[in-house]
């Protein structure tokens, strides 16, 4: 196709996605004024009914707590494809063999290392709080759950690979992973319930989620850093 | 809409223009990181606290790393 034939082309689709988008923003509510029912219902009612002063919260995991579910088996469908596509070539090759192939990266620069020392605990104190405090504040199982794994991130930046992957060993992250998705499933398998004396089962799903999420982070972050660490490895093509 | 909404908003369109026209991929990632902090920012400015830290999250941590790893790993690896 000739650059003549292309920009006609482009054109085309250009005008049309222009009208589309101008129609859309007319029609668009006015700035500021919220015309979703369901919001202001559940502003109205939920701190009274669910105990709970983040109302995000309390839509996430107990009037929405379904749409979770998905949300959780999404995350951990994808970290399972991670892991397929990068797994070794040889099943054998257990975590001690890649940590004595690994390539030695210790972070030598003193200056890297202390502002590691200081970052990793505050980053992780600050992941157990947002996880904590999810139901009161803004915050949650989620956001926190990517923070903690984060701050274990912190260790490969600032020590090196070896201390990440002493500090991460892959078979309790992958128990972690698998059991805090099938703890959300037998959870709300079992029935949540229409009205609770507290927070109650948020809890419990919060940390669930958290746990799930850190796991998970952590796992794609293993699996990216071995097969980054170990340029011999390759996974199966 | 107030000022500071108006530069919240004005900023995530100057950062989202950067990254396009960036064409170096690892250079593009840290900008991508630059513009989720902006996006964070919008999100803080537009009263959504929760959907701010969870967009700082993935658009600070998960996403940069899984980005700056598979760069890595296709210009080491590139000889399989």
């Amino acid at each position: 196709m000739n650059r003549r034939a292309r920009i006609a082309v482009f054109a085309v689709a250009a005008a049309g996605l222009t009208a589309l988008l101008v129609a859309s923003v007319i029609e668009l509510p006015a700035f500021g004024h919220y015309q979703g029912a369901y919001g202001n219902q559940l502003n109205r009612e939920a701190v009274a009914e669910r105990h709970t002063t983040n109302v995000v919260t309390a839509t996430v995991f107990d009037y929405r707590g379904f749409d979770t579910l998905g949300e959780e088996f999404i995350l951990f469908a994808a970290v399972v494809g991670v892991t397929l596509l990068l797994r070794r070539h040889k099943d054998s090759e257990d975590h001690q063999e890649v940590l004595r192939k690994a390539d030695d990266d210790r972070v030598r620069s003193d200056a890297i290392r202390v502002v590691g020392l200081l970052a990793m605990p505050a980053l992780f104190l600050l992941g157990l709080w947002l996880v904590a405090f999810g139901l009161v504040t803004p915050g949650g199982g989620f956001q926190g759950g990517v923070l903690l794994a984060g701050s274990l991130f912190v260790v490969f930046l600032a020590a090196g690979f070896r201390p990440y992957a002493h500090l991460t060993p892959a078979h309790w992250a992958d128990f972690a992973e698998g059991s805090g998705a099938a703890y959300l499933h037998n959870f709300l398998g079992s029935g949540t319930r229409g009205t609770l004396e507290s927070d109650g089962s948020m809890t419990l799903l919060n940390w669930a989620t958290a746990v799930e999420v850190t796991a998970a982070m952590v796992l794609l972050f293993s699996e990216f850093l071995e097969s980054y660490v170990l340029p011999s490895v390759r996974p199966l093509p | 809409m107030i000022p500071l909404q108006l530069a919240a908003l004005l900023m995530v369109g100057l950062a989202g223009t950067t990254v396009v026209l960036m064409r170096d991929p690892l250079r593009m990632a840290i900008l991508n990181a630059v513009y989720a902090l902006t996006l964070t920012i919008l999100f803080l400015v537009f009263q959504s606290p929760d959907v701010a830290l969870s967009m700082l999250v993935v658009g600070g941590i998960a996403y940069p790393i899984v980005l700056l790893a598979a760069i890595a790993r296709v210009r080491s690896g590139g000889d399989e």
